[in-house]
């Protein structure tokens, strides 16, 4: 499968490189060192003045660009954390940030979860129609959320009848967290199946056998075996969601609503665009709340990340 | 490891046969009734917990720690306990049955909160604001005719164009120089990749510190670009008022957040490339531009297809970049498809218009969809 075309290293080379210039070619050049930095800095200038500004007083922040701090940057009049308290009590973001971790942990376990088993079921389980919904899976993986949110808002606030009859009772989901779980759920599973699928589908299938062969049933398995091997696709899938679900506006916005005791953090965020569109230093401070949990997860999960996602997807 | 032996403990049961018609009907009745039993339960049991805390009006922690509990153990539970009831089965008839339980639960959640809506939204985009009456094709008539959607269409366009190509672009350049670097290459990538970390929310907070604009009188001018038109001396600029500019602004929020997606999957696709190869291609005296152009690019073009279609997805769902801004999409020229669906049924309520926007935007994903499951289908072949 791999393309290791081991090809031998040229018997007599016919230019021998300069030990400087091909490591300066190859390897990190000034050119490839200068671009890299100049990069790092346009992608990094935005946070950074999320970060500074959120850390200074309202006069300062109003009256000069965050830029300015660099002027003086130890002056103690430049900074506050004064900004970060009124944000968490006044402005709810300590109780939208609990509202957000009440919404992203079970929207993130639960689907992986049912993803894991179907994906086992659709790489070493043998039933009928196996291709066909495994593609219809997939296939799903395309539907603009957009198009699912008004019929599953629809279900949740009236239920669904058909010719007359009520099949799907009214459960006044609207406003509630097990609602906007489930629709995590749905939203994210094509997804996870389809990753998970990929990689759980490219393990050795001389292991599954063996383990069969030893009489282990399918439970045991996936349970022993094949969850433990697949903990760099989870781990990556994990991340995937939870950064997902905690960053959506819409998905909450739409199913918590734009008020109310559980608002998330981005519904909270937007809202406070709204009502006080000017007050940088509170929206500052309050972006940042919000970014602070993605930003340790993502710095302790990466290295699964990119594992996991590549794996099985390419094929060098 | 507990062994189960499969087909030796199913006593009795497998006497007399019954037709084979008649197990057929019943072996597929348990089928769906395993698939459909572990979803119904999950939801029950949450359902119950919650009705319970809901009364309670609750502690945050509480509904936390709860949902952690329920949703991992339950879950999981649940599976565990449908695989049992399934080894009660009679033995001919139980690994014909399993399967429903690993991958019912999957297909259950997809059917209602997926394949429903697709149906149900293609009727509503027949009827009248309110779902009433058929209208006919008037919802799309309206798609197609009225000026805000058309620049919605034509602004779309350019976002699902240009923000892959930059986003594709420059994660490709920068895995490229990033893998030369002999030290720091992580601290590289990471940087790049942070802001995948950032809301779309969040992020539109940030930018406003780069676009920020105040007229003359009030107040000093905050946003980055000004402070430099200034230091320039130059007057300061409306930057998001600016059309049709303010879209390529706005487009410039995107690829800063997907490109570090792109970067990310490129460099592994990379780092997968022999080395062999590449120091053959050297040792032959290709330039390093040869090497990416002849090389690389070939090498991984199957990945940075497959980015580019997830970017061209993402970049048709676009909502909350333009939705999140303080002045409004119509006014200023930045209306997108899904954030004008979005506004149809919340704020101008007409649930027909919204759902055929809806429609055209599943419309617009099809070609996708079908190469997807083409390409799953040659993957396969391969396997």
């Amino acid at each position: 499968m791999s393309s290791a075309a081991v090809q031998a290293p040229p018997k007599a080379e016919p230019r021998v490189p300069e030990g400087g210039e091909l490591e300066a070619a190859g390897r990190g050049g000034w050119f490839v060192r200068i671009t890299i930095i100049v990069v790092v800095i346009l992608w990094t200038i935005p946070t950074l003045g999320v970060l500074i500004t959120s850390f200074r007083p309202e006069d300062a922040v109003n009256a000069s660009g965050w830029w300015t701090v660099f002027a003086h940057p130890f002056r103690a009049t430049e900074w506050t954390i004064e900004n970060y308290r009124i944000a968490l009590d006044q402005g709810g973001f300590g109780n939208a940030f609990l509202n957000s971790l009440a919404v992203t942990i079970p929207s993130t376990v639960i689907p992986i979860t049912i993803a894991a088993f179907a994906a086992y079921a659709f790489s070493w389980m043998e039933f009928r129609g196996r291709y066909v919904l495994f593609v219809i899976v997939v296939g799903l993986l395309v539907v603009p959320l957009q198009m699912a949110l008004i019929p599953i808002l629809r279900l949740y606030t009236q239920g669904a009848t058909l010719f007359g009859r009520e099949i799907f009772p009214d459960l006044s989901l609207q406003g509630t967290f097990l609602g906007i779980w489930l629709a995590h759920a749905g939203f994210g599973l094509p997804l996870a199946v389809y990753l998970l699928r990929n990689y759980i589908g490219s393990l050795p299938s001389s292991i599954i056998e063996s383990a069969r062969m030893d009489g282990a049933d399918h439970f045991t398995i996936f349970w022993r075996l094949v969850v433990p091997l697949s903990v760099p696709a989870i781990a990556a899938f994990t991340i995937f969601q939870f950064l997902w679900v905690w960053n959506d506006l819409l998905v909450a916005y739409v199913f918590l609503g734009g008020a109310g005791q559980n608002r998330v953090l981005t519904v909270a965020l937007r809202e406070l665009v709204g009502s006080r569109g000017e007050n940088w230093h509170l929206l500052t401070s309050a972006a940042f709340i919000s970014m602070a949990l993605p930003l340790v997860v993502f710095f302790a999960l990466q290295k699964y990340f990119v594992r996991g996602l590549t794996a099985g997807a390419v094929k060098g | 490891m507990s062994v189960t032996s499969e087909p030796a403990s199913a006593p009795g049961l497998t006497g007399a046969p019954p037709s084979r018609r008649f197990t057929g009907v019943l072996v597929l009745l348990l089928r769906v009734l395993v698939a459909v039993a572990v979803p119904v339960a999950t939801f029950s049991l949450l359902w119950w917990t919650f009705e319970f805390l809901r009364d309670e009006n609750a502690n945050r922690f509480i509904v936390v720690g709860v949902a952690i509990v329920v949703g991992v153990g339950g879950v999981f539970a649940l599976y565990w306990g449908m695989n049992r009831a399934v080894d009660l089965f009679p033995a001919r008839v139980r690994e014909s049955v399993r399967p429903y339980v690993f991958v019912g639960p999957c297909l259950v959640i997809l059917a209602v909160y997926l394949v429903y809506p697709v149906i149900n939204t293609l009727l509503i985009s027949f009827k009248d604001a309110n779902s009433q009456t058929f209208v006919g094709l008037d919802n799309f008539k309206f798609v197609f005719t009225d000026s805000d959607m058309l620049r919605a269409i034509r602004n779309t366009a350019g976002w699902i164009i240009l923000v892959p190509l930059a986003a594709v672009s420059i994660g490709l350049i920068y895995a490229t120089l990033a893998d030369r670097l002999r030290r720091g290459e992580a601290v590289a990538k990471s940087m790049i990749f942070l802001p995948l970390a950032i809301s779309f929310a969040g992020a539109s907070i940030t930018w406003q510190l780069i676009y920020s604009y105040r007229p003359q009188g009030f107040g000093s001018n905050i946003g980055l670009l000004n402070g430099i038109m200034l230091g320039l001396g130059q007057q300061p600029v409306k930057w998001l008022e600016l059309q049709p500019w303010n879209n390529l602004f706005l487009m410039v929020i995107m690829v800063w957040i997907q490109t570090g997606f792109a970067m990310v999957v490129l460099s592994a696709a990379i780092k997968s490339i022999p080395d062999e190869i590449i120091e053959a291609a050297r040792i032959d005296g290709a330039s390093e531009f040869q090497v990416f152009r002849r090389i690389m690019v070939p090498s991984i073009l199957p990945t940075i297809v497959v980015v580019t279609t997830y970017m061209v997805i993402n970049s048709l769902k676009v909502f909350d970049i333009v939705f999140v801004q303080p002045a409004s999409a119509e006014t200023n020229g930045t209306v997108v498809v899904a954030e004008r669906m979005i506004r149809w049924f919340f704020q101008l309520n007409h649930n027909g218009r919204a759902a055929a926007i809806a429609v055209v935007l599943f419309a617009a994903v099809i070609p996708v969809m079908v190469w997807n499951i083409r390409r799953f289908r040659e993957e396969e072949a391969i396997r």
